[in-house]
């Protein structure tokens, strides 16, 4: 196939791009009493692709965005406990609008600089939040949380709280769906492109007289009402929200993710968060005084031996093997 | 509190923030690289500290001198095989890599020493108080204050008026430009990289009080080292001093007279700091 052909068809969906739905049905079926650790991933998916748009593709470098995350987890659960506005679905455009206007708000000030001064100014303003959310003890509960909360069923027919967790499972996979189909035709849209630009050659594009300031606002905007509805499913699904979900750990990790999986490329979402996760999740079992060593292994051999992480790695693996890879 | 015991408890927190600090600025500043372990070098040097004493009961200077060489030597053989294959690695490569190292770091502690807080068992010469004839204060506060205190000087003196200082501030400001005109950047990173690294070995061995030590000190901390390098501004000694006093005193003084949220006014004099001066305090524009 010729180059230009591949660009001009890279937008179009591939037989392989069936795999991890498929995949993510056939978790339902298969392993029924993982469904709860299921509903952490895909909720994890969600936010790290919501990273992979500003990170990846518009290389945009934050360490504060679980601010979204935890805006869209505050609002849904602020407005269960407090107007008793529980219905699941119109929660999560709540936490989108929520999460999405302080975005656009914080990258309207924000997005001038660059570099380390960026990364210091997103860890900032999510440690604002999260010392609002800690100090607002009448609405937030403090450092305690708000445990307990209640949600309507699902459409009016599923039941939906922690005991039902094949529901969660199910609706966490759908918001997943229609969000990742938002962000690929995003991503390859002209704004897209553009985006792409902006990340390669910042100069050229002022030069050939893009809005380049304009356009980093409105992903990033976007990235943090994707974010903000990550938060919502992690309140909706667990029943609590507390500060962890607006904390530095919560933004390194999701970072990192991203970075392992392989960032600009929309499934490193997936391959990172799954990779992470269950490593994780099954050395904390086995040694759960020394999962950190398994995991830090990992990290330093992919940054070391694969770059742009394990899809750059499979990539490399596939080219050496003479087929044409998965981009 | 009167007001001058609060200025000298505010003065040693910042003291402990520059010296832990300080090598990261000049690192980042040098080659660019994004040493995310750098709290994990503090964080083991305190250790070798702390534990020399305690078991083998090394003096307190000795001990810190080392902790200061033991954690040199590691972050060269560190440097030679591993960071030096990262330097043309996108940052992000980097913070993966040096996330990592943290990681392997803070189990290797959990799993030899133990998860709990160490303590410093202090001379009996630094124990008591010391009578500077307007305020009594804590021996051992004065201690790192003076250490402190000698420590920017020596830096100062040695950046500013020596040949080796003066091809690190060089490379500082232009890389390539250095290089081309015959200075070994690689060479002057790994020494920079080691007396750094050496450094906050000592600053946590020293700040151990103040700070405390555990295995997750070097998490615990990074927002607070990052903010120091970048308020102070990438690759300033002088930068990272005055970045380091001010959020160190600021911080003591808040968690004092507001308990609750006093970090608030660390994170929002950042964000305006950083947005008034991007590139820090004494950082250089367009660099």
């Amino acid at each position: 196939m010729t180059a230009a052909r591949q660009l001009a068809e890279r937008h179009r969906f591939k037989w392989w791009e069936v795999l991890p739905w498929a995949a993510g049905i056939a978790v339902f079926f298969a392993f029924p009493n993982y469904l709860p650790f299921g509903t952490q991933v895909l909720i994890t998916i969600l936010l790290a692709l919501s990273l992979d748009l500003v990170l990846g593709y518009a290389g945009i470098v934050t360490l504060g965005h679980a601010a979204f995350f935890g805006a869209g987890a505050y609002t849904v659960g602020i407005l269960a406990q407090h107007t008793g506005w529980n219905e699941p679905f119109s929660g999560l455009a709540a936490a989108a609008l929520v999460a999405g206007v302080i975005g656009l708000a914080s990258g309207y000030v924000l997005l001038r600089t660059q570099g380390l001064t960026l990364l210091m100014l997103t860890l900032c303003t999510m440690a604002l939040l999260e010392e609002s959310a800690n100090m607002a003890h009448y609405y937030t509960g403090g450092f305690d949380g708000m445990p307990g909360l209640k949600f309507q069923p699902l459409l009016g027919l599923f039941p939906f709280d922690v005991l039902y967790f094949r529901s969660q499972y199910v609706y966490a996979l759908a918001v997943l769906l229609v969000c990742f189909v938002l962000v690929r035709m995003l991503v390859y849209s002209s704004f897209g492109q553009s985006l792409t630009g902006i990340r390669e050659n910042l100069l050229r594009m002022h030069a050939v007289g893009a809005p380049v300031r304009a356009r980093l606002v409105i992903v990033y905007a976007i990235s943090a009402a994707i974010a903000g509805v990550a938060g919502a499913l992690f309140t909706q699904a667990n029943a609590y929200v507390n500060l962890a979900t607006l904390g530095l750990e919560r933004s390194a990790g999701v970072l990192i993710m991203l970075i392992l999986g392989g960032y600009g490329r929309l499934y490193g979402a997936f391959v990172g968060a799954i990779a992470y996760m269950v490593l994780e999740h099954f050395l904390a079992k086995a040694y759960p005084t020394a999962w950190q060593l398994g995991i830090g292994i990992t990290l330093i051999v992919v940054a070391l031996y694969a770059r742009n992480g394990i899809l750059g790695l499979s990539d490399a693996l596939l080219r050496r093997l003479g087929g044409g890879g998965a981009q | 509190m009167d007001l001058i015991s609060v200025a000298l408890g505010g003065l040693t927190a910042g003291m402990v923030l520059f010296i832990v600090s300080v090598g990261l600025s000049v690192t980042m500043g040098l080659m660019g690289f994004v040493n995310l372990a750098h709290g994990g070098f503090a964080m083991l040097g305190g250790y070798v500290i702390v534990l020399s004493m305690k078991h083998w009961g090394v003096p307190f200077p000795a001990a810190l001198a080392i902790g200061f060489a033991a954690i040199a030597a590691l972050s060269v053989v560190l440097e030679k095989f591993l960071y030096v294959r990262l330097y043309r690695a996108s940052e992000l490569d980097q913070v993966l890599f040096t996330i990592g190292l943290v990681f392997v770091m803070i189990a290797l502690v959990t799993l030899t020493v133990g998860p709990e807080t160490q303590s410093v068992v202090l001379p009996e010469w630094l124990r008591g108080q010391t009578d500077l004839g307007f305020i009594r204060y804590r021996s051992y506060s004065l201690a790192i204050i003076a250490v402190g205190v000698a420590l920017v000087l020596a830096l100062w003196l040695g950046f500013e008026r020596t040949r080796f200082g003066a091809k690190i501030r060089a490379a500082v400001d232009n890389r390539r430009m250095a290089e081309s005109m015959g200075v070994d950047v690689g060479r002057l990173f790994t020494v920079t990289f080691a007396v750094g690294s050496g450094l906050a070995a000592m600053g946590a061995g020293l700040g151990a009080e103040i700070l405390g030590l555990d295995p997750q000190y070097p998490l615990r901390y990074l927002a607070y080292f990052l903010i120091v390098v970048a308020v102070g501004g990438l690759g300033r000694v002088t930068g990272v001093f005055f970045a380091a006093l001010l959020i160190g005193v600021l911080d003591f003084v808040l968690k004092i007279h507001f308990p609750k949220g006093g970090t608030m006014f660390i994170y929002a004099l950042t964000l305006i700091l950083l947005l008034w001066r991007p590139q820090g305090l004494f950082g250089k524009r367009g660099t």
